[in-house]
């Protein structure tokens, strides 16, 4: 445990410094140091009321004098009287150490895990205080008051028979409620040893539930006893966060007179207790929209939340100087003047110029300079982009499946880079390896000392300072102490992240093939990672339930997302970076602003961990794939969900856009690419009218329409998409002779 | 993870719970002595615990990107958990899942691995082929190569989906990666793949709703393959390659039995093959094991016509391999003695179907040998209860004779006269000696007659006189009855014996049911037969000699030396029998100890039920 300790108390040391970093990059992002600790759930009030933050203080000021924090205490006195952003800075310390010290009694991973992210929504009172985190023992002995447990299965049935009875319209929104209710009251059994009640209860209802919750139940029906609650995360989940249900003023009315009229009081306890039911006026939901809708570990997401105004444009493409003209001219000796000069003014003319209302302001996150290298690159790009094949449902791409051979099914995760020079992959075996993908081969730059002699003024010094002796195809990273589980290479190809087990991102150098940094924080398996488009941040997420935004010359993290119920599966950068998409095993995805923190959407109706994001080019989008074989498409502007592809048969591990947006394509463990016809997706939901306040769409069932085709590999599951600057689809995965 | 042996599987709770007793004993096993109801809530809480660490090791295989679950990935789970890994089930490859089949039990092969030779071992593995990339252009434009992967032999494309993937798993099931249902011939060096191979076979022949059609013939192929090909896998001599031929042998009976039908054409090519094989000395003798059992599967009818006039000419060769004392040998002989065991057995089926055939018929028809129509009485008398089992008489249904008159032009048989049985007798003891007489009378025990041959070993044959009777009462045994009929030792025993009270012994008071013709008979049949025999004993006469000492030597208790009749004559038998009657106190010795003393004839690697039948044939007085 005393390995462990160390991360939280750097994490308090880094809560002082951060302003600093940030200020010396920027001014803007320093005003919200705190907001690295950010709103875990849906926020409730914008101001809780002040007798309720006291009541808070004492309750944390208490839990940290028993688990002797006697600094953070003092701490914590100290600057009670301040100001709130003061405060939830020097508890968001102290909440870090504690969720260790519980772990460390609870001894057991995930109870540690998941108390700090229990613990978590306590450091921003400042902000949002929910009721039921108001004390430690108050959570834990949210179940301690209850009725007669022989009774629960006459609650349970009185009310399924009443939801049997009302109208259809209303039934399907009602069902809702089973199984919410479902699990707390047989939690509340577990929890007051009534053991041979609880497993009555569940053998009878627990077949009524919803199949895209059988994980969930399978795992609650092994717990019996009293003592298995204390380390289970899906358990603390239910208490922690109230589940969300969305259901008509209608419906609600019905339920309330129902459970009145019966004097149900237990159902209407934990109604008021652990649900969060979001009333709606207007017309009740169908089941088929409900269900779309349903399957996180936590209900849907509340209305409001995904209200939040999202700046999902596209940033201005950076004006290129005159200098451009000139490497241009080099660059493309062979092909005539005139035709260059067109392109030059059609690629850059249509994007500077008309500047996208939704777009964030240029500097809303600082973001690094241009170098004159990323500038050669940016004109290569354009050039490329030239050539570009439109693709389209008549004009599909050309699929090249780069196969690992011989790794042992020992391959985790792959990466190439943006202009498909190079390849990375990271293996079970701890190691990274690179390999060029053209015939240029990888050098390592000179040592220091035969640095020393070169000419530092000649024409070629990019070329002499390359070891020509260390030239070879493939170059192993060794660093890591675990399987690493993803791999992400820097836009400028000059670095290379690694994410692995043993709880580390290690940032690579590509010029010397050594680990230049390694970032400690997440204490736990970081499952991905991912670099910004225009580098300098990454995020990355583990099995914490955060995701952490780094800047890659900061050891530590200048953002810490918290909010997800379990482990964080998968990150990506929003193309504009100024947002960040996290999927996780609550089969939940959220988007974070990456300036504030801030939780600004959430979107539910996975029915599996979420595996696999990826951002359309134009920003607007978001699709997402999961283990259960289906693809669900969002819009990011209005928080809807608006498609879902339907026709893989296992995990989606990688999802790509075409540069142009018009195809999606979607690898898999079912050894297939698919392809999709994402224009047509986009087109046929806007079309509806889904501005409507309610956000209830109906989702057409075009699965079949839209899936442009399917490509088999020979025994290889898909890890990795990507597509060229001219839109060739690359695909990689290891193949697997079993 | 001892505890996963004590899994017990509830349907209705769907996952695996550990029962108290398991916990009880492991408690015991480090000493501690757990309460019921403390072993109770230990099991329970092991239970949730386990599937705790079960649900979280799932994430890290989620997380590699794979379907199956590893040790590493439990092991990485309990680690986070602060729990100590378990050790020692880390291997890369699936352990293999074998089978028991007297039991119905499965398990997980354990081999024992010898750490000393790991160790010492001079070929040292050459490491694992480099990781790599290989890119290919798969689809170009989105089209290219709709066929699935891994190509589908023509035969399966037109079956539907479903049947389609089963087929794909069963091919991986049985060959691992090859697709080629039927290529044996690339794993003739892995034994465990052509076993499998074989089992598929059976199961595919034994499948009532598969027609097979002309697959069959590719199916007999392949168990011919493995009958009578000098497999790679036989060049290492701990390889149980016989065990393979027997199965396939019996694998090819049994294809004739169910789907004669199918294969009739093909009986007459089986049965020149096996003859072919048989006459080509300079196949290995695994070869020859091979052709011999597949005869013998084939039918009595089969040895009759190919292994039974070919033997002469064989036995030459096989008594030159088995009287070669050299070291350089000794593989060879050991071959040898297996070939010499599979030959003893088929003949001796093939007299005893004879016999029996024979008493049939004049049971029947009333009309047969006058010695043997008592035999036949006495046994209908006997075993009424016992009606001749359906296998024995009967023989594939596409009729042999049919097929072997019908048969090629040139082919030997053509003029092949049935021999009768006993001159067949005659020429077989003449080879095979008494250990032809031992292994002629252990017929599966019929009726009550077990009971009572175990339990009056040998005495008989100390005492010839109270034996007797003893013998008449309890033993009506047909086929004993007939091969008394047959037997050349009452005209050998007084020529050549020097004690022939060993002969009264085994041949008590049956002399009663002899009658003249049979003795004529056999004196006749010798000396048809004698003429082959006599063309072998060049070489058989310097074995005998070098290795026995003279029977005379021999306390009195050594007149069961039946086969030394013959020795003056042409061939002695083989005399190995002896070895074991000088030591006196031979009635208490327990009956396994002549098996041990038997030399190893090609018994070992015959299913236990054989050993049973052989080793009551050793409780038999004769």
């Amino acid at each position: 445990m005393a390995a462990v300790q160390d991360g939280p108390m750097e994490l308090d040391t880094e809560k002082e410094t951060k302003p600093e970093i940030l200020s010396d990059g920027t001014s803007k992002l320093s005003g919200n140091a705190a907001s690295g600790t950010l709103s875990s759930s849906p926020l409730t009030a914008g101001g809780a009321p002040k007798q309720e933050d006291q009541q808070t203080l004492i309750a944390v000021l208490q839990f940290l004098r028993r688990n002797k924090l006697s600094e953070s205490v003092e701490i914590l006195r100290r600057e009670a009287g301040l100001e709130d952003q003061e405060d939830s800075q020097t508890l968001d310390g102290s909440g870090g150490g504690k969720g260790d010290r519980d772990g460390g009694e609870a001894n057991s991973l995930l109870s540690r895990v998941s108390i700090t992210s229990a613990a978590a929504p306590q450091i921003i009172l400042s902000t949002s205080v929910t009721n039921e985190q108001l004390d430690v023992s108050v959570v834990l002995s949210a179940y301690s008051q209850q009725g007669d447990p022989s009774l629960y299965q006459v609650y349970y049935s009185g009310l399924k028979n009443f939801i049997e009875s009302v109208l259809d319209c209303h039934r399907a929104e009602l069902s809702q409620l089973f199984y919410p209710l479902f699990v707390h009251m047989y939690l509340e059994l577990v929890y007051n040893n009534h053991e041979n009640e609880a497993k009555a209860f569940f053998e009878k209802f627990g077949g009524d539930q919803e199949c895209y919750y059988q994980d969930d139940l399978r795992v609650l029906c092994g717990l019996t006893k009293k003592e298995h609650l204390k380390g289970n995360e899906v358990l603390l989940d239910f208490r922690t966060s109230r589940f969300v249900l969305r259901i008509s003023r209608d419906s609600y009315q019905l339920l309330k007179r129902h459970l009145q009229e019966r004097h149900n009081n237990q159902i209407w306890n934990i109604i008021q207790e652990h649900l969060y039911i979001d009333i709606f006026d207007g017309m009740p939901r169908s089941k088929s929209q409900i269900d779309s809708m349903s399957g996180s570990f936590a209900g849907e997401a509340r209305r409001e939340v995904n209200k939040v105004k999202v700046f999902h444009g596209l940033l201005k493409e950076p004006e290129i100087e005159v200098p451009l003209d000139d490497e241009e001219d080099e660059a493309e000796n062979e092909e005539g003047k005139p035709k260059k000069k067109k392109t030059k003014k059609d690629s850059m003319g249509s994007k500077s110029k008309k500047q996208d209302p939704n777009a964030p302001q240029q500097n809303r996150i600082p973001l690094p300079e241009l170098k004159d290298s990323d500038k050669l690159d940016k004109i290569m790009y354009m050039k490329e982009s030239t050539k570009r094949i439109r693709l389209g449902p008549e004009n599909l791409p050309s699929i090249c499946f780069y196969s690992f051979l011989n790794a042992y099914q020992g391959l985790t995760a792959v990466d190439f880079t943006d202009d498909s020079s190079l390849l990375a992959g990271g293996f079970a075996d701890s190691t990274v390896r690179i390999w060029s993908v053209t015939p240029k081969k990888l050098r390592k730059v000179k040592s220091a000392g035969e640095l020393n002699l070169i000419d530092k003024e000649s024409d070629d010094v990019l070329e002499r300072i390359m070891d020509e002796k260390t030239a070879s195809e493939s170059k192993i990273l060794c660093g890591h102490s675990g399987p690493v589980y993803s791999v992400s290479f820097s836009p400028d190809r000059n670095y290379l992240l690694s994410s692995s087990e043993d709880g580390t991102v290690r940032l690579w150098s590509l010029q010397t093939f050594t680990c230049l940094v390694g970032y400690k924080g997440h204490n736990y398996p970081v499952w991905d990672t991912h670099f910004s488009p225009f580098g300098y941040y990454f995020v990355s997420g583990g099995h914490d339930r955060v995701a952490r935004l780094w800047a890659t010359d900061h050891y530590q993290p200048l953002r810490i997302f918290a909010g997800h119920l379990a482990d964080v599966t998968c990150t990506r950068f929003h193309p504009n970076s100024n947002y960040v998409a996290t999927g996780s095993t609550d089969r939940t995805i959220r988007l974070w602003d990456v300036l504030n923190g801030n939780c600004v959407r959430i979107f539910t109706g996975h029915k599996g961990p979420v595996h696999s994001l990826a951002f359309s080019p134009n920003g607007k989008f978001l699709a997402s794939g999961s283990t259960d074989g289906r693809v669900l498409l969002w819009d990011i502007g209005h928080g809807l969900m608006i498609g879902e592809l339907k026709g893989h048969t296992d995990t989606i591990y990688a999802l790509k856009f075409s540069r142009d947006g018009e195809i999606l394509a979607s690898g898999s463990m079912d050894n297939t690419v698919r392809l999709w016809d994402s224009t047509k997706a986009f087109d046929d939901v806007e079309t509806d009218d889904f501005t409507a306040a309610t956000g209830h769409i109906h989702l057409p069932d075009n699965s079949q329409e839209l899936l442009l085709g399917t490509y088999h590999s020979k025994s290889t599951p898909v890890t990795h998409l990507h597509f060229t600057r001219r839109n060739l689809l690359l695909a990689a995965g290891g193949y697997s002779s079993q | 993870m001892k505890s996963k042996v004590g899994y017990l599987e509830r349907e209705e709770r769907r996952f695996a719970e550990v029962p108290r007793e398991s916990i009880k004993l492991m408690a015991e096993s480090t000493g501690v002595e757990l309460s019921e109801e403390v072993a109770a809530l230990l099991a329970e809480d092991v239970c949730y615990r386990l599937r705790e660490a079960t649900q979280n090791s799932s994430q890290f295989m989620r997380h590699a990107k794979r379907r199956k679950l590893s040790v590493e990935d439990f092991n990485r789970a309990l680690r986070w958990s602060n729990t100590e890994t378990v050790c020692g089930y880390g291997a890369q490859d699936a352990l293999p899942f074998r089978p028991l089949k007297e039991g119905e039990l499965f398990f997980v092969e354990d081999r024992e691995i010898n750490l000393v030779e790991l160790a010492l071992a001079t070929n040292i593995p050459k490491g694992c082929a480099e990781t790599m990339v290989r890119v290919h252009v798969s689809y170009l434009d989105g089209k290219g190569n709709l066929e699935p992967q891994g190509t589908v032999p023509t035969a399966v494309q037109s079956l539907s989906e479903d049947l389609l993937k089963y087929y794909q798993q069963i091919t991986r099931a049985i060959l691992g990666e090859d697709p080629h249902l039927m290529k044996v011939k690339s794993v003739s060096h892995d034994l465990d793949q052509l076993n499998r191979l074989l089992h598929m076979v059976k199961s595919l022949v034994q499948n009532p709703y598969l027609y097979l059609g002309s697959y069959v013939r590719s199916l007999v192929s392949s168990v011919m393959y493995c009958i009578l090909e000098p497999l790679a896998a036989s060049i290492n001599p701990l390889n149980d390659h016989w065990t393979l031929r027997d199965y396939a042998a019996l694998l090819l009976s049994h294809i004739f039995w169910t789907h004669g039908d199918l294969v009739s054409g093909l009986y007459h090519q089986i049965l020149l093959s096996l003859q072919k094989v048989l006459s080509d000395p300079v196949r290995p003798l695994c070869s020859h094991y091979g052709a011999v059992v597949g005869l013998h599967a084939l039918g009595w009818k089969a040895v009759e016509r190919v292994l039974y006039p070919h033997l002469p000419a064989y036995w030459a060769n096989l008594q030159a391999v088995l009287d070669d004392y050299s070291v350089s040998n000794a593989q060879v002989k050991a071959d040898g003695h297996k070939v010499y065991g599979a030959i003893l057995v088929a003949v001796e089926r093939l007299l005893k179907m004879k016999a029996l055939s024979l008493t049939l018929a004049a049971g029947g028809g009333s009309a047969g040998l006058p010695g043997t129509t008592t035999g036949a009485v006495g046994f209908r008398e006997n075993s009424p209860g016992l009606s001749p089992p359906p296998e024995p008489l009967s023989e594939p249904p596409l009729g042999i004779a049919s097929h072997l008159q019908a048969g090629g032009a040139g082919c030997q048989w053509e003029e092949w006269t049935p021999v009768s049985l006993p001159a067949m007798y005659c020429e077989l003891y003449s080879f095979f000696g008494d250990s032809l007489a031992v292994r002629f009378s252990t017929d599966p025990p019929l009726g009550g007659a077990p009971s009572s041959r175990s339990c009056q070993p040998l005495e008989g044959r100390k005492e010839p006189a109270s034996g007797a009777p003893n013998l008449e009462n309890t033993r009506k045994m047909p086929q004993l009855t007939a091969s008394m009929n047959i037997s050349p030792r009452q005209d050998g025993s007084p020529r050549m014996e020097p004690q022939p009270p060993s002969l009264a012994a085994t041949v008590p008071g049956r002399s009663l049911a002899r009658s003249s013709s049979s003795s004529s008979s056999v004196s006749r049949s010798r000396s048809s037969s004698s003429r082959p025999g006599r063309s072998t004993s060049q070489s058989r006469d310097i074995f005998p000699k070098a290795r026995f000492p003279l029977p005379q030597a021999g306390p009195p208790a050594f007149s069961f030396i039946i086969g030394g009749r013959q020795m003056g004559r042409r061939c002695q038998g083989r005399r190995f029998q002896t070895s074991f009657t000088p030591t006196p106190p031979l009635n208490t010795l327990p009956p396994r100890a002549y098996a041990h003393k038997l030399p190893v004839i090609g018994r070992v690697s015959k299913p236990v039920r054989r050993w049973t039948c052989s080793h009551y044939s050793l409780h038999l007085p004769l």
